[in-house]
């Protein structure tokens, strides 16, 4: 019985918490002491994690060269970490691939298996089960996590061999798989909320992992505050949803919908009003405009970890949360519209960014804040297919570029700016195979994976009945400039002369195969990744919305209706015009960074204002500093000095001070004469006799 | 039947002797002999109310009074001979270290 498999599905969360326990009682009882006796020693040789001990600050927080590594005799739990953190994972893998395949082997309409594990939360008339939920979506969810999650959890053994906290790194990246999976797996709102903080949580401690280094802290703390904010909406949008609906199972919410608008009692006003607040939590998870700041000094933590949760998974939750909740959004135009637009303005204004930075991971930190922007469009503009097929397919090429930058930066010694790069193609062939696929995908080049994906967004955000004309122009053009950027990392990184320093050049080696192999299969994926999505119009037959039509069955339909208007001819021409724009921008860097170097700078001086505006990424962390983050800073500081050292204290030292004047009064009467004591009992023995006589 | 009102008055006139003595004198041993007026003044109330009433109650509470002066005065004087050793002065305005 092939359905048989179904009932293990608890597994998938459950295999990634077992390799947090059992890392986490290897960081405890073996790592922990083994650090903690280090540094009581002084051992300055092994500073791995400590930025005051290299050359640069970035330098000792990355991997370090094979000729440092080799001295590091690895203790056996290591051995240890390094097989339970991936395979734990791996297995996680194997049974989502099974139980989606069952999943699969059920007639469409019969797509959805809810598997209840115990009751969780009940009070009064509310009730949470602890349950996870099978359907079409969290498949494809399950898949990315685990499938893409596997890989850089290989990549990582490779890339942290040497770290010290090595047992600590995996315990947080099973934990942040386990609660992703939670996210993406839970059957009702309150459980994706836990998966969602869980998540939430490991970024913040991923991103801290060098806490010794104070801008990896600071980024952390950025991090977390900042999807504060996100959560809160999120929170209340849950809190709105039970007081409409009674419930927060996702298959009782969806299934009142339809009687519930009918009824009246779920008006469009309530419908938007759950939609933004969903939305805000989106927009602080998956770093839209205005919460975005937060993603690219995420690029403080190690790579394989801006490759999983900065990339691939964890900012896609909000992408996936406005896709389970598509038939709440088609009810809402307004929200709606607003995703959209927030998509595209963030699409284009990230990617303007991007073209500046020279930083490696910022470059691709601002590339995957447009990515995201892109799977917003499409889910503002009503297609929501489209929306998780450039989720999948930007999982597989952008987890590639950001392990291939990692490579980059292990074979460099630590080194991220690009200005000291170039001509790595001859010693990292497979690194720039790969990488340069990726871009290739991500550039929207016919027969990738990201040419599928990001042409049917900018399809649909003009042919929907959701979509505009507008939004198209800014997708195209964002896709223009994507390809730019990332044609310029690629020829600065890759290509002309050696800028690299004589002693970094000196150990620049290919990564060994713990780190290759992922970036070769990642590779496959990012080409062949969109073949499952070929749409209709091109002779495939687009099986990815097919397998998606039960969950977006709403969705189909206002995409439908837009789509009358629309013919393959235009589709075919939208498709040519968006591969030639993308081509452009290729050329354009092609031109810029390979013909006339000169011109770059060149273009720069003439428009410093710009330039400098751009580069300094539109001032926003610094408009943000000023408006917001000083205000609460200071307001804290007088909350602090005038209310609390003032007013709190004033009041609790004022009784005080009051009860220690009486007490000062007071303790005159006792004299230490027992004769007055004796007067004064007689004293009231009298008033007491008086008072009981004459009462 | 006899009428306690003049035993009861010799009580008053006895407590009031020893309340004013241990009020107002400074000797420690006269104030515990004060005291023992108190005390003895109670005891001449319970006999006389009890004689009055014909309840031997008021005469064993005089007992038991007595057996309690016997023990206060035993403690009393210990205490008393202890601070004369250690202060040698019996005065009680000397004796005020028990306080703030």
């Amino acid at each position: 019985m092939v359905d048989g498999i179904l009932n293990y599905l608890w597994l998938v969360p459950a295999l990634p918490l077992l390799g947090v326990i059992v890392n986490s009682a290897i960081a405890l009882f073996a790592e922990r002491p083994l650090l903690l006796a280090e540094e009581d020693h002084g051992d300055p040789g092994h500073g791995a994690g400590d930025p005051s001990h290299g050359p640069s600050a970035r330098g000792t927080s990355a991997p370090m060269g094979e000729g440092h590594g080799a001295s590091h005799a690895a203790p056996a739990y290591r051995k240890l970490v390094a097989f339970v953190g991936p395979a734990v994972v791996g297995a996680s893998f194997v049974v989502s691939l099974l139980a989606v395949l069952a999943l699969a082997a059920r007639p469409a309409h019969d797509r959805l298996f809810v598997q209840v594990l115990f009751p969780w939360i009940q009070a009064g008339t509310f009730s949470a089960p602890a349950a996870f939920q099978l359907d079409p979506l969290s498949s494809v969810m399950i898949l990315v996590v685990t499938g893409v999650g596997f890989l850089i959890h290989v990549y990582s053994v490779g890339y942290m061999s040497h770290e010290k906290a090595f047992a600590r790194y995996f315990v947080y990246l099973n934990l942040f798989t386990f609660a992703m999976l939670l996210l993406v797996l839970g059957s009702n709102f309150l459980l994706m909320f836990v998966g969602w903080e869980g998540v939430g949580l490991c970024s913040y401690l991923l991103i801290g992992y060098w806490y010794e280094k104070k801008s990896a802290a600071d980024a952390g703390k950025k991090a977390f505050i900042v999807n504060r904010v996100g959560d809160f909406g999120f929170l209340v949008a849950v809190f709105l949803i039970f007081w409409t609906f009674g419930t927060v199972e996702y298959t009782e919410v969806f299934g009142k919908i339809p009687g519930l608008a009918a009824s009246g009692v779920l008006t469009t006003g309530i419908a938007t009003a759950i939609t933004l607040l969903l939305f805000v939590g989106a927009i602080g998870k998956s770093a839209q405009i205005p919460l975005y700041v937060w993603l690219p000094d995420a690029m403080e933590g190690p790579t394989p970890v801006s490759a999983l949760i900065h990339a691939a998974t964890m900012v896609t939750a909000g992408v996936y949360m406005v896709a389970r909740t598509n038939a709440l959004y088609l009810l809402a135009p307004t929200s709606m519209a607003v995703v959209a637009v927030v998509g595209a303005a963030t699409a284009l204004f990230s990617a303007t960014i991007g073209i500046t930075q020279n930083d490696i991971k910022r470059v691709l930190a601002y590339s995957t804040v447009s990515q995201l922007g892109y799977m917003f469009l499409a889910c503002g503009v009503g297609a929501f297919t489209a929306g998780i097929f450039h989720l999948m397919t930007h999982a597989f090429f952008k987890a590639l570029l950001f392990l291939g930058s990692g490579s980059v930066i292990h074979a460099l010694s630590g080194e991220q700016d690009m200005r000291k790069m170039g001509s790595l193609r001859k010693h990292l062939p497979i690194t720039f195979t790969t990488m340069f696929i990726a871009t290739l995908a991500i550039s929207g080049i016919p027969g990738l994976s990201g040419f599928f994906s990001k042409d049917e967004i900018l399809w649909k955000s003009f042919s929907s009945g959701h979509g505009h004309v507008g939004l198209w122009l800014v997708g195209t053009a964002a896709a223009g400039i994507t390809a730019f950027y990332m044609f310029r990392l690629v020829f600065l990184t890759f290509f002309g002369d050696s800028r690299m320093e004589p002693e970094v050049e000196k150990h620049v080696h290919e990564s060994p195969y713990s780190m290759t192999v992922p970036l070769m299969l990642l590779a496959v994926l990012s080409v062949a990744g969109g073949w499952i999505g070929i749409p209709h119009v091109l002779g495939g037959h687009n099986y990815f919305e097919a397998w998606l039509a039960p969950v977006f069955a709403h969705g189909a339909e206002g995409a439908a209706q837009g789509g009358a208007h629309a013919s393959a001819a235009l589709e075919v021409l939208l498709m040519a015009g968006s591969v030639g724009v993308a081509l452009c921008g290729i050329g354009l860097a092609w031109y810029l960074y390979r013909v006339r170097t000169e011109k770059p700078k060149e273009i720069a001086d003439r428009v410093p204002g710009l330039y400098d505006l751009v580069l300094n990424k539109y001032y926003v962390d610094e408009i943000y500093d000023v408006a917001i983050v000083r205000k609460i800073v200071n307001g804290s500081i007088w909350l602090w000095e005038a209310f609390d050292d003032v007013f709190i204290d004033g009041i609790v030292n004022g009784i005080a001070a009051l009860v220690k004047g009486a007490g000062e009064w007071t303790r005159r009467l006792q004299t230490g004469v027992v004769g007055n004591y004796a007067f004064s009992l007689l004293l009231g023995a009298v008033i007491l006799v008086g008072f009981l006589l004459w009462s | 039947m006899m009428d306690p009102s003049a035993y009861l008055l010799l009580s008053g006139i006895l407590f009031g002797i020893g309340v004013v003595g241990v009020v107002v004198r400074k000797n420690v041993l006269i104030i515990l002999m004060s005291v023992e007026i108190m005390l003895n003044a109670v005891n001449v109330a319970f006999i006389a109310v009890g004689s009055h009433l014909g309840d031997v109650t008021g005469s064993v509470f005089a007992f038991m009074v007595m057996t309690v002066a016997a023990a206060e005065a035993a403690v009393g004087l210990a205490i008393l001979i202890a601070i004369f050793r250690l202060k040698e002065t019996i005065d009680i305005t000397e004796l005020s270290v028990l306080k703030w």
